[in-house]
């Protein structure tokens, strides 16, 4: 890692004020805010993140959800676990809130051009996969298939519905949902995301997968696609999320085994987190 | 439908994938092809379990009937898949509600039929039941996953 100057480290520790545009409720514990950077414009790669300060309260790490070649707003998807997140959620439109960043490593957007995108979200992971997902929808041409799949607990939790529904119905995506529980009424798929990927046309030996979701499901998800269909582990990326407090790699609040989360990723190639992924614990 | 269209049929199942065209044909006599609209019930949670199914086409819902919760959902089903093992053991009961999500085609297997052939041949009667484990294994190992509860833990 470089070293970082004073300046640099003070440059990246104090939040700027983003202007909350507004705020959407997209499902019972979890909200959009649409935030507007003071000088109308915030660069970003897909998969990265921002620490999101909530005044006087304290600062959480959250993905971009937004299309990344939207430059004028962003969009961050939070769920509300903790004091932080519950103070963010009572914002209104006209709030001010702090943000640092960029930071965080992408999803190999380029790297995977010319490949199949096996999209995998699980529960609010599908968050960090959208801007990914508007990418390649926006870049269609670059890459042979574009699949996304998706699970959650219920049909009242699927995140971004109506952009599922719309995915869905192109020509050029395949788009599945599948819920763990649901009662009569539901049309949809009931069973763990995994059991989707029996259902999709790809070709694993081309086939760039990214994986977002509770840790438990990232894991069965990779073996699931190196065990049954052969894929490469260099293949497949993960994002991982621990306490991020600094997001530029100096305090260590986020360490995991040798790897600075907020720097090292969060979107890991499997590779390098696999082992560590193993241990109870870490 | 000939019996000759059913073991086309049956050798593009990945179930039966690897079987030699005897054991295609054996199979195929005790089975039939049927066809189920959107919201038919293919069997009830209870009642006697007398087939075997494969999903040529269309999804199927596996229900439970819960007292507070009149269909629980279990697992849904989709084209390539085995429905329905309760045929294998007494006392051949139904442990879930079968469901059509879609118009559904699928092909029905005798169960008594079906036993007395893998009885009548235990080459084809292990070669079932080692498949028959593969996929209750899959499952089970699929449902244990579902009550973790894993995305009420996520970030």
């Amino acid at each position: 890692m470089d070293t970082l100057t004073e300046a640099a480290v003070i440059d990246q520790m104090t939040p700027v004020p983003f202007h909350v545009r507004s705020v959407r409720e997209e499902l019972a514990h979890t909200f959009t805010l649409e935030l507007e950077p003071p000088n109308g414009e915030f660069n970003f790669l897909p998969g990265q993140f921002t620490m999101m300060y909530s005044f006087g309260i304290g600062e959480v790490p959250i993905s971009i959800s937004s299309r990344n070649s939207r430059k004028e707003t962003i969009l961050q998807t939070i769920r509300r676990t903790g004091a932080v997140t519950n103070a963010l959620g009572l914002l209104k439109s006209g709030a001010h809130v702090g943000i640092r960043g960029p930071f965080g490593t992408p999803w190999p957007m380029e790297k995977a051009e010319g490949r199949d995108l096996l999209i995998i979200g699980g529960g609010i992971g599908l968050a960090p996969l959208r801007p990914a997902i508007y990418h390649a929808l926006e870049n269609r041409d670059k890459y042979e298939r574009v699949i996304v799949l998706y699970g959650t607990r219920t049909p009242a939790d699927i995140l971004f519905k109506t952009e599922l529904d719309r995915w869905a119905s192109r020509d050029d995506v395949t788009s599945l949902i599948t819920v763990d529980s649901a009662d009569r009424g539901w049309h949809g798929s009931v069973g763990v995301v995994t059991r989707l990927i029996g259902r999709v046309d790809f070709d694993p030996a081309n086939t760039t997968a990214m994986v977002c979701g509770p840790e438990i499901m990232m894991t069965v998800t990779a073996q699931r696609l190196m065990d049954d269909y052969e894929m490469a582990p260099e293949d497949l990326y993960v994002t991982m999320e621990r306490n991020m407090k600094c997001g530029i790699g100096i305090c260590g609040h986020c360490q995991f085994g040798s790897k600075f989360i907020c720097t090292d990723g969060a979107v890991f190639p499997y590779t390098e987190v696999d082992q560590l992924l193993q241990i109870k614990g870490v | 439908m000939t019996e000759e269209t059913l073991i086309g049929i049956l050798r593009t199942q990945a179930f039966f994938k690897g079987m030699s065209e005897d054991q295609l044909t054996r199979l195929a006599s005790v089975a039939t092809a049927i066809e189920v609209a959107d919201g038919d019930l293919i069997f009830e949670e209870g009642g006697f379990a007398d087939a075997s199914y494969v999903i040529l086409e269309g999804s199927v819902a596996l229900e439970l009937n819960v007292s507070h919760r009149a269909h629980h959902i279990v697992q849904t089903l989709h084209r390539g898949e085995v429905l329905g093992w309760s045929w294998l053991f007494p006392p051949y009961r139904w442990s879930f509600s079968a469901l059509a999500l879609d118009p559904t085609q699928l092909i029905r297997f005798d169960a008594e039929q079906l036993r007395t052939l893998q009885d009548s041949d235990c080459v084809l009667g292990y070669e079932m039941m080692k498949r028959f484990a593969h996929i209750m294994t899959n499952r089970l190992a699929a449902t244990r996953l579902q009550l973790v509860d894993f995305y009420g833990h996520t970030h």
